[in-house]
């Protein structure tokens, strides 16, 4: 059965309060889930009251500072920090984004509230588990497949107009913002394939140089790797890249009809 | 302990694809066209049949077109709902026997549902 409420030993309880330095102006509260595999406590929600003045614009900005000056339990993924590299993906005021292309400014008035990535195992504090995400990445097999072998002199072609439809999707990061909003998700992700891997399917799929079209359409024929998607378009609506995994579901989709009519 | 045996990429692919799904999404959105058609010509009929003595709204629903249209909607309105239902079933409802007993039960009451409708146009429109 889905779950709508969580169970006992997930319920958030309230946790610690660091207040801000004295002296501090511009103070902006965090509320941050926390959670350690090591304590069997249940998860809690830190507050810490940060002085703005001295930090940087971005919600990764923050985490750092607490990070570095407040609380150096605070456990997050980072690398790039511009939007590139999808390690920072959490839940932010309520939504998927990177905390390193958030700004603090944007954030609703009131406390900045972050979360990990929703229904997840969480390994720890605001690292989600993505290990079954990635696995179902490979399992649609995301590299060019041919029965060609490849030109001997150069690389394969292909026409401006082919390349250009693969632009809305090649940005994909696989941060699992989308995949993690996504309700169907969220319900069935053992079989359900989610949005990101289903946009990166169809970013094979719609590539002019691969030859493998018909076997990745047949492998995403099913009631549940594919037609999980309801169209509820929180994906698109998440995406910190800007994306639109639904359109590509839905290209997806087509093509499977188009193939049998 | 099974399970954390098993690689990432085993749970992932699980059962493989069904290699279907089609005709359900093509059967779903056909039945939801005719319905967005079908609907209002029903209310248009239903508020003309409220006017109507039961000999005169008999006979109005006895006309082949009305009668005719009147099966395609039964039809189309349980179909619809049966697929409806079982998706609902199938994203929410986790237990393999909880799972079977629903299905099954929409499955009937959708088709005795279409049965019923069925048997009472054609009634009005073959009786006299």
């Amino acid at each position: 059965m889905a779950e709508f409420t969580l169970p006992k030993n997930s319920k958030l309880i309230p946790g610690k309060h660091f207040p801000a330095p004295a002296g501090a102006k511009n103070v902006r509260t965090f509320r941050i889930y926390r959670w350690s595999p090591d304590s069997g406590d249940n998860p809690r929600v830190d507050t810490y009251d940060i002085d703005l003045g001295s930090c940087g614009p971005m919600v990764l900005d923050a985490l750092l500072k607490i990070k570095n000056e407040v609380d150096a339990t605070l456990t997050f993924r980072r690398s790039c920090r511009e939007g590139i590299c999808g390690s920072c993906a959490m839940n932010i005021d309520g939504t998927n984004t990177l905390a390193c292309t958030k700004a603090i400014g944007d954030c609703p008035s009131g406390d900045v509230k972050i979360f990990p990535l929703p229904h997840m195992p969480v390994v720890k504090d605001l690292v989600p588990d993505l290990t079954h995400f990635y696995a179902q990445h490979a399992s649609i097999k995301p590299w060019i497949r041919t029965q060609t072998p490849p030109p001997p002199d150069r690389e394969r072609l292909q026409s401006k107009e082919d390349r250009a439809k693969l632009d809305g999707l090649y940005e994909c990061i696989l941060c699992a913002c989308c995949s993690t909003a996504c309700p169907s998700y969220w319900w069935n992700s053992d079989r359900y394939l989610g949005p990101a891997i289903l946009l990166q399917a169809y970013r094979w799929i719609v590539d002019s140089r691969d030859e493998d079209t018909g076997a990745r359409l047949d492998e995403l024929e099913d009631p549940f790797k594919l037609y999980r998607c309801h169209t509820i378009m929180n994906c698109t609506r998440t995406c910190p890249k800007g994306l639109n995994p639904a359109k590509a579901i839905a290209e997806i989709k087509k093509l499977i009809v188009e193939r049998a009519s | 302990m099974s399970t954390q045996l098993r690689t990432p990429m085993k749970t992932a692919l699980g059962l493989g694809s069904a290699k279907q799904g089609l005709h359900h999404f093509m059967v779903q959105r056909i039945t939801a066209v005719a319905l967005l058609l079908l609907v209002p010509w029903l209310l248009w009929l239903v508020l003309k049949l409220v006017t109507l003595d039961f000999a005169a709204a008999h006979a109005l629903l006895a006309q082949p077109w009305n009668a005719s249209l009147l099966l395609v909607l039964v039809i189309a309105v349980f179909w619809h709902a049966q697929l409806g239902l079982q998706v609902v079933i199938e994203d929410y409802v986790h237990g393999k026997g909880s799972n079977l007993v629903l299905q099954l039960a929409v499955k009937l009451f959708c088709f005795l549902g279409a049965a019923a409708g069925v048997l009472a146009v054609l009634k009005i429109a073959l009786g006299r």
